[in-house]
């Protein structure tokens, strides 16, 4: 037995990439830096809609798509993107365990020709670990609008490996690239890269521990492979050799023999890392020629504005004020209308199945339960969903979220927290869940868990219907109806500026006692504004997120409307459960500005926010005062006839905000940290922090009434 | 030869001025990973914005913009230009 692939990298890997490796699949792995298009790479190739945006790091998990092209089939493996393999990020070892290990048959690293030198770096590390490289030249529309020309074959003839120029986002040049990758995989193309050449000294260093490895090991290892990673005092690989040493029956002799060829040369990572970097430089100065022409740098103007020291904060509100009073506006209409047509619907399904002559009961949970609810679900979420997610979807692909990262980090950095958590919360903003995946992109485990803890701060798509109607009937309502959508606006970037305000103040909390350090190094990639793409856009926010989201909210209330409709009719000695529940309640709901009913919705509405509204509204109506939703205004005066204030509005919002997370939220804390006790503990911080903040603020509200 | 007067702390170079990286002052990961970010001996390094509270900084560092926090630029030393 030899130190195979299998014994070598199967521990390392186990997890992350048991590929449904069919006989005939031919395996592809896609690597390359952020931000260079290979996402969009992969759904170009694969069909798969794989979320892109354009910031750094989000494809944190490999992503796999198989397509066809000829007589065979490939398995394309999407890596994380990374600046080099060698160091020691969970995203970097994900990319370079694989392309060790996965034994992908080819691989394909996507470049931006717009900074050619940066991403060698990597082609020239990868060129290390695996003779059959293809680079895919992406962004070459870019480059040449930056007046950035690459010569590729004498590119080509520099590195000794295929490159293709592409525009992958308009699928140009993809057709070559499975021409190529076509031709390796059956043996009409063959590689001969021309591999970094280090200094005599280090190529010394490299050949004595190459022989010391060849006693052991059969040459069909990449043995200046595995000699390059000892030198770098790669502890995985060092532990797997030493296992198999101590299998085989052999001493430890040789390893120590090899640390101390290491020790000799101190410096001798440093300057292989500066090696390939320099190898890089020089290539890219040989082959790239600048010719810059543009009278206005556009990428420099728009900086100067949304990182402004004036302009860069209040730019930023007013994009977040503009995007939800869009929303709210857009989707008054569209909203009174699907209700109109549902809820007539109603008479109709009700006229249909009481021909049936079914039990009472059964009408109540089906009609007056399910349906109701499912059609209160759709009317008040779907339009705001369907205006928010691509304007959100908008900023994202056009490269904003990063300079937002970049503006709000200082006070991250003072909450002893990460930099990227600004990215997190950013994803949170669509789902927590999602949120609470990207914390993936933060290596420190501190910040990551604190990032994790306070995701739920932001409001998700689920309880922006709550915070947007609440905004529109209790605040924008104040002032004259000309104005309320603008001042709507205005409330719910107040809201989602106290939940940023609460994060923050969490996580220095958290920072401060559960999880005490310092904040860790980070880096943060500003990457070139790219035109967005409209029509995509529209299609992904609708489909990925949109859909899916509204279908696990209609899932969730289907069951829900049932139950609620249970509770509302069950009666004991005369009063229903829900009433029982809610009366048991009510004198604690009552010191938080709510009521007990309130307080039922947010429990019942455990499995997903988005079913908090219909549940209150059902156990309102219940107690029949209302019978259909036609617009805000029924809603409005429902609400009134149940006896609330502006302070309950206000606190019904700020519950909403800072309560616990929604179950699937729970379990994906659950799943990401690896135990019970993190999920267990958001549930309570969150919670008492909304039964503090509510508290506070109905006390403050009643003394202020009291005074008026 | 370099000329002393001119070694700073890459957090001290001003907007818009670059600098050759002449040493990092750190060592373990965080060295490891300014070395992999591109930022090795002679690297040409521009401060390209400060962000509206003034930490981080945006550096040019081969190509790409990358923000920095203060407290990270501080481990790199360099000879401004």
């Amino acid at each position: 037995m030899g130190l195979t692939h299998e014994s070598s990298g199967l521990a390392l890997v186990k997890d992350e990439y048991i590929l449904e490796k069919e006989m005939d699949n031919t395996v592809i792995a896609l690597a390359g830096n952020p931000n260079t298009g290979k996402s969009t790479l992969f759904n170009y190739l694969t069909g798969l809609k794989q979320h892109t945006g354009n910031w750094p790091g989000k494809t944190v998990a490999n992503a796999k798509g198989t397509f066809n092209y000829e007589d065979e089939s490939f398995l394309l493996v999407d890596l994380p993107g990374t600046y080099s393999i060698f160091a020691n990020s969970q995203e970097e070892e994900i990319a370079r365990n694989f392309i060790c290990f996965g034994e992908p048959e080819i691989t394909v690293v996507v470049v931006d020709s717009t900074s050619l030198e940066r991403n060698l770096n990597l082609v020239l590390q990868i060129m290390e670990i695996t003779d059959n490289v293809v680079v895919s030249l992406n962004l070459i529309d870019e480059a040449k609008r930056k007046g950035i020309k690459i010569d590729v074959k004498k590119l080509e003839n520099e590195l000794g490996i295929p490159i293709v120029p592409t525009i992958a986002r308009d699928g140009i040049g993809v057709e070559k690239i499975l021409n190529t990758i076509y031709n390796i995989s059956n043996s009409n193309y063959k590689i001969n890269p021309n591999k970094v050449k280090y200094s005599p000294e280090i190529e010394n260093t490299i050949t004595k521990i190459e022989n010391i490895l060849s006693i052991y090991l059969d040459r069909s290892h990449n043995l200046r492979w595995i000699a390059l990673r000892l030198i770098d005092s790669d502890k995985s690989i060092k532990n797997e050799l030493e296992n198999f040493l101590i299998e085989n029956r052999f001493t430890s002799e040789p390893l120590e023999e090899i640390e101390n060829i290491i020790k000799e040369n101190e410096n001798i990572g440093d300057e292989i890392v500066t090696t390939i970097y320099e190898t890089a430089e020089q290539i890219a100065d040989e082959v790239v020629s600048i010719e810059d022409n543009r009278k206005i740098d556009w990428d420099k103007k728009l900086d100067d504005i949304l990182t402004n020291k004036i302009t860069g904060y209040p730019i930023m509100l007013m994009l977040l004020g503009v995007i939800f009073w869009i929303t709210i506006v857009g989707s008054n209409y569209p909203s009174n209308l699907l209700a109109k047509v549902l809820f007539s619907f109603e008479s109709k399904l009700s006229y249909l199945f009481l021909k049936l002559n079914p039990p009472d009961w059964l009408y109540g949970i089906l009609i007056l339960g399910v349906y109701r609810t499912l059609a209160w679900v759709i009317s008040v979420m779907l339009p705001p969903m369907a205006i928010f997610f691509p304007l959100f979807t908008l900023l994202e692909d056009l490269g904003y979220l990063p300079r937002v990262a970049f503006n709000l980090d200082n006070s991250f950095r003072k909450a002893g927290t990460h930099g990227k958590q600004a990215l997190t919360m950013s994803m949170g903003f669509g789902c927590n869940a999602a949120g609470i995946m990207a914390c993936r992109i933060i290596d420190s485990p501190r910040e990551r868990l604190i990032a994790i803890i306070t995701n739920n701060f932001v409001p998700c798509n689920g309880r922006f219907p709550i915070i947007i109607a609440m905004s529109t009937i209790f605040i924008g309502g104040l002032v004259n109806e000309k104005h309320s959508s603008i001042i709507a606006a205005i409330s719910v970037v107040f809201v989602v500026l106290i939940g940023i305000f609460v994060t923050l103040i969490v996580s220095r909390f958290l920072s401060k006692t559960f999880l005490k350090g310092v904040p860790s190094s980070f880096t943060l990639e500003l990457p070139p504004y790219r035109k967005p793409q409209i029509g995509k856009i529209l299609i992904r926010s609708l489909i990925d997120r949109t859909l899916f989201v509204l279908s696990r909210a209609i899932m969730v209330a289907i069951p829900a409307g049932a139950i609620t409709w249970i509770f509302a009719n069950i009666t004991i000695n005369g009063a229903s459960i829900l009433n029982i529940s809610a009366n048991f309640l009510d004198p604690f709901a009552k010191l938080l500005g709510l009521d007990g009913y309130i307080l039922m919705a947010f429990i019942l509405g455990l499995p997903a926010n988005e079913i908090v509204l219909p549940i209150l509204t059902m156990s309102y109506m219940s107690k029949g005062a209302m019978l259909e939703f036609e617009s805000i205004e029924t809603l409005k005066n429902l609400l009134l006839n149940n006896g609330w204030t502006f302070i309950t509005g206000l606190n019904f919002m700020l519950f909403s905000l800072l309560h616990f997370p929604c179950g699937t939220t729970l379990l994906t804390i659950k799943k990401e940290t690896g135990g019970r006790k993190w999920p267990i503990f958001t549930f309570f911080l969150t919670t008492i922090v909304a039964i503090l903040v509510t508290l506070v603020v109905n006390i403050i509200g009643k003394l202020i009434y009291n005074l008026i | 030869m370099e000329n002393l007067n001119n070694i700073i702390s890459l957090a001290e170079l001003p907007v818009q001025k670059s600098g050759k990286v002449i040493n990092i002052l750190c060592g373990g990961n965080k060295r490891r990973r300014f070395l992999d970010l591109g930022i090795t001996q002679n690297t040409i390094i521009k401060n390209e914005r400060v962000s509206p509270s003034g930490n981080p900084i945006a550096y040019n560092i081969r190509g790409t913009i990358i923000a920095l926090r203060t407290s990270e630029a501080e481990k790199i030393l360099i000879n401004i230009l």
